[in-house]
């Protein structure tokens, strides 16, 4: 649970959080925007399914792999939001793709 | 049948100097090469020039929770700025060939490739493990995470915030929240005496600055009202599907947000891959690699400046960056050994200076042996392969002698990160087990593809791909 401080960062970016919109400040990573949002998890772990949130935001742990536009795996601390960006949940391992 | 289009083959752009990271150490060394005329790359995986001490800080500067601390970053931002290089940032190195000079890189889906006659790695640190019973749980993220939270996006946890463990940043980040509107509880785990550690140490005369800032910075968070438990002990995580409570000998805090903290250590992943020798050092806990004054390292090409090469903070890293640009520039033959001597004199001085007060810092917050080898068997120690401390003394007890043998028996190590988190605290249970040091298990080796990249960003390596094994 985390919240912004608009008066201070006033400039926001407006993106997709498990498909619903949300805008975040201008320079957040895509985890920080999961975290804005308040799921209660970024991905299920590939051994036992337990929910995590990420643990280290600096490209360092790997906790906060989320699929990003489409692209599963994707480190979400380490991808700056863009417009329109869609970040999504991972449940488990990345699936093969089709 | 669709192909992946690949670029056509090009012989990769050459450098004199390649630089692995724009913080504190990689822009200063940037200047200094550049004044002794090298051509210059500078790679860096973040958005912005800064490191993570000045993450963020052009856009952070004016933030009242911090623009004190970010605004001896902006002048060296702005002087690297300015720059004739070639910058790449949001750039993940993901193969480094030392003997052929090439970097391998992914950038918004593109591979980069790069050849450089001389590397200088200031890939930084990153926070020791702190693997306490529940460090899983949604809600429990490091120190160091929140405030690149802070810094980044000027957001702040809500409900309450409890800070657990030790080290310098944890009062920084405590002052820095408080300016930001949040009064955290500190549940300090240091069991070091403040005077008689000072005492024994000394450097508190050279060291005065920064020891009064520290002081300050203790002193302002108190006025604050920050309530200040110490000499916590055996603190685990409690909730169930979210953190709750912090529990500690003796009592409790209940908490929506757990930041825990137990200092830095260098971020040693590439230059273990790249097999550049190391040395444990015995007072920090940690492994760095084995360099010379100027950070020349084992391999002739490669060289390793600031917090990744020993810690010392952010004034420390411009001296050393500095001192292994004049180094790089004599090696090249562009600077006389007497000039790159001379030269080298002030930045030598500063870095006497930025170091004074490690000694008595390292000793007053040398972690505890509950926190580099977690005693209780379920505690999760590789979060990747959620592989916990009792089955690794398993794997220690029937044979497992280091973190690559533990790493064939129990996966930990094996997952997306490589070990980057679990390492020491694989390396620490294995030697409790085996009764010796933990200079004499070792560590793991990691390999390239340092961070996963797609079939298609390796298609588009002319030279990485043929290399990785």
């Amino acid at each position: 649970m985390f919240r912004t401080r608009p008066d201070h960062r006033p400039e926001t970016v407006q993106v997709y959080v498990e498909g619903r919109a949300l805008m975040v400040p201008e320079g957040s990573s895509a985890a920080a925007a999961i975290l804005i949002a308040g799921l209660p998890a970024i991905r299920e772990t590939a051994v036992s399914g337990s929910p995590r949130l990420p643990w280290c935001m600096m490209g360092v742990c790997f906790d906060c792999l989320a699929e990003i536009d489409g692209v599963a795996n994707r480190q979400a601390c380490m991808v700056p939001v863009a417009a329109g960006m869609r970040i999504a949940r991972q449940h488990g391992a990345r699936e093969p793709q089709r | 049948m669709s192909l992946v289009p690949v670029s056509t083959p090009q012989a990769p752009r050459k450098f004199d100097l390649a630089i692995v990271g724009a913080g504190p150490a990689g822009m200063a060394a940037a200047i200094t090469a550049r004044d002794c005329g090298l051509s210059v790359l500078v790679v860096d995986e973040n958005p912005a020039p800064g490191g993570q001490v000045f993450r963020a800080a052009e856009l952070a500067g004016t933030d009242p929770a911090l623009a004190r601390d970010m605004a001896p970053g902006l002048d060296l931002i702005a002087r690297f700025r300015a720059l004739d290089i070639t910058y790449r940032p949001g750039a993940t190195l993901w193969m480094l060939d030392p003997d052929m000079g090439t970097l391998s890189l992914s950038r918004l889906n593109e591979t980069l490739e790069f050849v450089a006659d001389r590397i200088l790695l200031t890939t930084g640190a990153q926070e020791r493990p702190m693997p306490i019973p529940g460090w899983t749980l949604p809600g429990v993220m490091s120190a160091g995470a929140a405030q690149i939270a802070l810094k980044t996006a000027g957001m702040v946890p809500s409900g309450r915030v409890v800070l657990a463990g030790q080290g310098p940043l944890m009062w920084l980040l405590a002052n820095q929240l408080i300016r930001a509107g949040v009064l955290p509880v500190l549940v300090e785990t240091r069991t070091q005496p403040i005077l008689r550690t000072a005492l024994e140490q000394g450097g508190i005369f050279s060291g005065l600055a920064q020891l009064t800032k520290g002081i300050g910075l203790i002193l302002k968070a108190r006025q604050s009202g920050m309530r200040v438990i110490t000499g916590a002990k055996h603190l685990r995580a409690e909730g169930s599907s979210r953190v709750q409570t912090l529990r500690f000998e003796g009592g409790f805090e209940p908490c929506d947000t757990l930041l825990l903290h137990e200092g830095v250590i260098p971020s040693t992943h590439i230059s273990m891959a790249i097999g550049l020798e190391h040395v444990w050092d015995a007072r920090q806990f940690c492994w760095r690699p084995k360099l010379d004054v100027f950070g020349a390292s084992s391999h002739t090409r490669i060289a390793v400046a600031g917090d990744g090469a020993v810690i010392g903070g952010w004034e420390a890293a411009v001296a050393t960056g500095q001192l292994a640009a004049l180094d790089a520039a004599f090696r090249l033959g562009r600077l006389a050994g007497a000039d790159r001597d001379f030269r080298a004199e002030a930045s030598a001085d500063a870095l006497l200076q930025a170091r004074a007060l490690r000694p008595f810092l390292d000793a007053l917050y040398a972690p505890s042996q509950e926190i580099l080898a977690p005693p209780e068997e379920s505690t999760i120690i590789c979060r990747c392969e959620e592989v916990t401390a009792g089955s690794l003394r398993w794997a220690a007890a029937i044979g497992a002698t280091g973190p690559n043998q533990a790493k064939a028996y129990l996966r930990c190590g094996m997952g997306p990160c490589q070990g980057r988190l679990c390492g020491p605290t694989v390396a620490a249970v294995i030697a409790e087990i085996r009764g010796v040091a933990v200079e004499e298990v070792g560590h793991f080796r990691p390999r390239a593809p340092y961070k996963p990249i797609t079939v298609q960003e390796l298609a588009g390596a002319q030279h990485g791909a043929d290399r990785i094994s």
